[in-house]
């Protein structure tokens, strides 16, 4: 497997974190805001070790940043993460283009062929 | 132009594609329908595919492998679970062992296919969304390795088509 812009374990972690309801819903958040552990654990009907968990694979994937400022824990979106996925949602986006572009391919050539 | 738009969504991990042909949608559904020609544009040019089982009906499986230039191959198999010719195209795609066997700890991604007649041409919208929500990490890594045969052999094509849209 030769995936050299991401690496293979980077990328495991990466889709890992995405494949989370709650997990998206707190990115979803967090891109926008900051928030703290506790004030995230607030909003779902899960305990606070649950909900920190959850951060805690994002943080994992670098999808979001943790900070510790006096008692709270202040999560925040990363960026240079987020990207990061949305790069490999390119490439596989890239995918359906070509195949796309070659379909076109053999129609086109169909038609010169009846046309000459 | 053939891709008219594509739309990714980042957090459900899913993007539609939507494509407009010069050919009836009968023709363009031909090109799903005949293994020979499917073989044609299903794998990049350096990683071309090869269809050994292509069952075109509900319930149906397709069983393939693609070549590299090295002469290594990766297989992949496809369960089709909703098909209306010459309309509607719907299937999950995975990937397979050396013996074309599904490899269904490596997850799948649901993909459905939609053609429309626009006036004797065809509109033709995929959209593909990652289901399998624990292997959905291996599956891209899988996806990845034939995505990046493509982009380096391709780019160009890509980058040019971007500046005309």
């Amino acid at each position: 497997m030769v995936v050299d812009k991401v690496g293979d374990a980077e990328l495991d972690r990466l889709f890992q974190a995405f494949a989370d309801a709650t997990r998206r819903d707190i990115m979803r958040r967090v891109a926008v805001d900051e928030y703290s552990v506790s004030g995230l654990a607030a909003l779902y009907a899960m305990s606070f070790a649950a909900v920190q968990k959850h951060v805690a694979v994002l943080e994992r994937a670098s999808l979001v940043s943790k900070e510790k400022r006096g008692r709270e824990q202040i999560v925040r979106g990363n960026q240079e993460g987020l990207q990061k996925a949305r790069r490999l949602l390119d490439e596989f986006e890239a995918i359906w283009r070509q195949r796309a572009e070659r379909i076109a391919d053999i129609l086109n050539e169909e038609k010169i062929r009846t046309e000459d | 132009m053939t891709v008219i738009s594509s739309t990714k969504n980042v957090e459900a991990l899913s993007f539609t594609l939507v494509a407009e042909f010069d050919a009836s949608v009968e023709r363009v559904w031909q090109i799903w329908e005949d293994p020979r020609q499917l073989e044609r544009w299903w794998g990049p040019p350096t990683w071309p595919a090869t269809f050994e089982k292509h069952e075109f009906t509900p319930g149906g499986e397709a069983s393939y492998y693609m070549t590299g230039p090295e002469g290594e191959r990766a297989g992949g198999w496809w369960r089709i679970t909703d098909i209306q010719p010459p309309y509607r195209l719907e299937f999950d795609d995975g990937f397979a062992d050396e013996d074309g066997a599904p490899v269904e700890a490596m997850g799948t991604t649901h993909a459905s296919v939609m053609l429309e007649d626009i006036g004797g041409r065809t509109r033709m919208t995929v959209n593909s969304v990652f289901e399998s929500e624990e292997q959905m990490d291996k599956m891209l890594e899988m996806g990845m390795e034939e995505g990046m045969q493509e982009a380096a052999g391709q780019i160009d094509g890509i980058l040019a088509e971007h500046s005309h849209a």
